[in-house]
């Protein structure tokens, strides 16, 4: 069974009402039960995590987390960086800057380019790096991609894949070549949001995409990063989507690492406005409902997030931060003058500032927590 | 001729193996018979004569989690 | 619907096994059966004592309609434990197996390597498989994909009744099999038996406790009631520890701010 069987089941599930039913004695007894970490919660405990009553628990629901966290990843957060190498797109995303109807100009770097950027952002001490391009085939091929990963190798110990998707073969293909982790986003789980946002180009296929990460945990790759981009459907059902997907995916692929994202949608050059707003509180429940519900679940928080707000959700169950991101193409070494970014940076310090905020706060900045032999 | 029984060599002139299990005094209806790790039903036990250098094994059910 | 335990292509409604081992007497084995209820029974395969007098068929005292589980005991490898699976069946013992391969003999426990092995050889044979193993999600999966009818972690060692040593890698092992997960070996008390069961256990195989009680067959109409509570303790879905809310928010005062 993939995942696209349970996706659908939830497809007529009425959320809104459920939500709703919840009261705060469902999520007292679904805390005492998760608090010590031994029986694990069930799909509905993530509902009711996830639900309006949970969040006058929010405060029970951090202490946990944190409890979980550090008892399965240590006082650790680990810092990766972006690297765009292209942003041509045949894509018609809605709300995205990259969008194939926005016209500006567009670039793809040279492997000498992707070099220099490479050895940029080496330079501050990043060994996790995520590549990312758009969706465009004919632009950035296979093979284009595969060099562009044999560069990376030189200066990172984990190479992150955030690309269109792709097949198996392609993906065994790139994994070859020193590309380990993926990261895919559906973007939203709730199909008929999801055509609508995606009217046209390769990714209207809802289908494709979903099982891109299952793909990627069969070709090989150790880590596997989901998420949902929050702004397009339903927030709280999206967040259990996004939630019982990472955790099919766990038991699915027990040997791969599954993490998850929480990207929230800022008004990007060109694009629509967010439908649902998840305000700061949506976003910390959110994490602490994922946490309790797969303590081992990797947790990433871009630099979309502003520097206070990363500052204290470090405490909640986050395992991974961006650090220092450009993310228009060339960013780092290449062009010294501003071109179109995919979102805007809204934490724009610097890795080394990054790095002393995480310590201050009783942490240990991770550079490098992996080597492919 | 020498056989091998329950994995010791023993000496015999008993021409078959319902013979062989009968002088024994065995409880027939539980007992298992493996001839050159072959089972034997008991309907063959009869007809199953024994050579120089068989092995046999008889075997039963018994108590055991 | 009927909460029903699937082993292969057959159902039972009982989750008690048991076992014939330690009996004091053969005779105690059908009224053991009667009170408790229990739909399955463990036997094992010996060399007869030539020498010896004729021992009573222990068969004779387990009715039809209770299936046996010849268990492998004895074996060391999975070709010794291949070949007990074929006298078994043979003997018409029908096609329940339980594999049970110890190299350990100090203190008796399961060797998961080779058990597999058996495991894969004995499925394709069409061989419904109970194996016993150490408590190890690996083994656990790589015995689904070998074709096994279930997983048989151990509680603590044979005849132990220490009760569930294992607990917290059992619970791992119910939270991630496409198994059935039958309990099995250390279950000294029918509270240990309720235990698994709570956890969410599909069902356990109880011998020592049974066999060696004062009153068999009224110790085996206890751990049946024991496995029964634990079901349907499981199944009402029961709350755990308080961890109750503190007063303050030092984590997520900020929200507030």
């Amino acid at each position: 069974m993939s995942f696209l069987t349970l996706a659908n089941q939830y497809q007529s599930f009425d959320f809104k009402t459920y939500f709703n039913s919840i009261r705060p004695e469902d999520v007292q007894k679904t805390l005492d039960r998760g608090a010590g970490g031994l029986k694990r919660l069930e799909t509905r405990d993530l509902l009711t995590l996830l639900s309006p009553a949970a969040e006058d628990f929010l405060e029970p629901m951090a202490q946990t987390a944190r409890e979980l966290t550090c008892r399965h990843f240590g006082q650790i957060i680990s810092l990766y960086a972006p690297l765009y190498i292209s942003d041509y797109c045949s894509n018609h995303c809605t709300y995205c800057g990259f969008n194939a109807l926005t016209a500006f100009p567009r670039t793809r770097l040279t492997m000498e380019e992707i070099n220099r950027e490479a050895r940029a952002i080496a330079d501050t001490g990043i060994r996790h790096i995520l590549v990312l391009t758009g969706e465009a085939p004919a632009k950035t091929p296979l093979s284009y991609l595969e060099a562009a990963c044999r560069v990376m190798a030189r200066y990172f110990s984990s190479i992150a894949l955030e690309i269109f998707p792709m097949t198996q073969s392609d993906y065994q293909v790139l994994h070859r070549a020193g590309a380990d982790s993926l990261t895919v986003y559906q973007e939203v789980y709730d199909q008929a949001v999801y055509k609508e946002v995606h009217p046209k180009g390769p990714k209207a296929d809802y289908a494709f995409r979903l099982l891109t990460p299952e793909r990627g945990a069969a070709a090989g790759f150790r880590a596997v990063n989901i998420g949902t981009l929050f702004g397009l459907g339903n927030p709280k059902a999206e967040a259990f989507m996004a939630g019982i997907h990472a955790r099919y995916l766990e038991q699915a692929f027990p040997h791969v690492e599954i993490s998850l994202s929480l990207p929230r949608m800022t008004r990007a050059g060109g694009a629509i406005a967010p439908k649902h707003l998840l305000p700061d509180k949506g976003f910390v429940q959110t994490m602490l409902a994922w946490r309790l519900f797969m303590p081992r679940l990797g947790i990433t928080v871009s630099t979309r997030e502003s520097a206070a707000f990363r500052d204290r959700i470090i405490h909640l169950g986050a395992t991974r931060y961006s650090a220092g991101s450009r993310t228009d193409v060339g960013g780092y070494a290449v062009h010294t003058t501003d071109t179109t970014a995919q979102f805007e940076v809204t934490d724009t310090r610097t890795v080394a500032e990054v790095a002393d905020m995480i310590r201050n706060n009783g942490y240990q900045p991770v550079f490098k927590d992996w080597e492919i032999f | 001729m020498k056989i091998r029984l329950n994995g010791e060599t023993v000496e015999t002139s008993i021409p078959d193996i319902l013979s062989l299990v009968k002088v024994r005094d065995l409880d027939l209806p539980s007992l298992v018979v493996e001839h050159n790790h072959t089972i034997i039903q008991q309907t063959a036990w009869a007809d199953t004569l024994l050579q120089e250098g068989d092995t046999i094994e008889l075997l039963s059910f018994v108590g055991g989690g | 619907m009927e909460d029903r335990l699937a082993l292969g292509d057959r159902y039972f409604s009982s989750r008690l096994l048991t076992g014939t081992g330690k009996f004091a007497s053969n005779s105690l084995i059908g009224p053991m059966l009667a009170a408790s209820g229990s739909q399955i029974i463990t036997v094992a395969l010996r060399r007869v004592d030539p020498k010896a007098p004729p021992q009573d068929n222990i068969l004779s005292h387990i009715p039809d309609t209770v299936t046996l589980l010849p268990n492998t005991s004895g074996a060391r490898t999975a070709k010794e434990a291949v070949r007990i699976a074929h006298i078994a069946r043979e003997a018409g013992c029908g096609d329940f197996i339980k594999i049970e391969v110890i190299t350990d003999m100090q203190y008796l426990l399961p060797d998961n390597h080779e058990t597999l092995k058996a495991t894969e050889i004995l499925a394709k044979e069409g061989f419904i498989v109970l194996p016993y193993v150490m408590p190890d999600i690996t083994i656990s999966r790589r015995l689904y994909d070998a074709g096994a009818a279930a997983v048989m972690p151990l509680g603590s060692p044979i005849g132990s009744n220490l009760g569930l040593e294992m607990k917290p890698m059992i619970q791992r092992i119910i939270e991630t099999s496409k198994l059935p997960v039958i309990v099995d070996a250390g279950i000294g008390r029918p509270s240990q038996a309720a235990e698994a069961m709570e956890m969410g256990a599909d069902a356990v195989l109880v011998n020592t406790a049974i066999a060696t009680a004062r009153d068999t067959a009224i110790a085996g109409r206890a751990f049946a009631m024991a496995v029964t509570a634990g079901r349907m303790a499981y199944h009402a879905g029961m709350a755990g520890h308080s961890n109750r809310a503190r007063a303050s928010s030092p984590l997520t005062g900020f929200l507030r701010e």
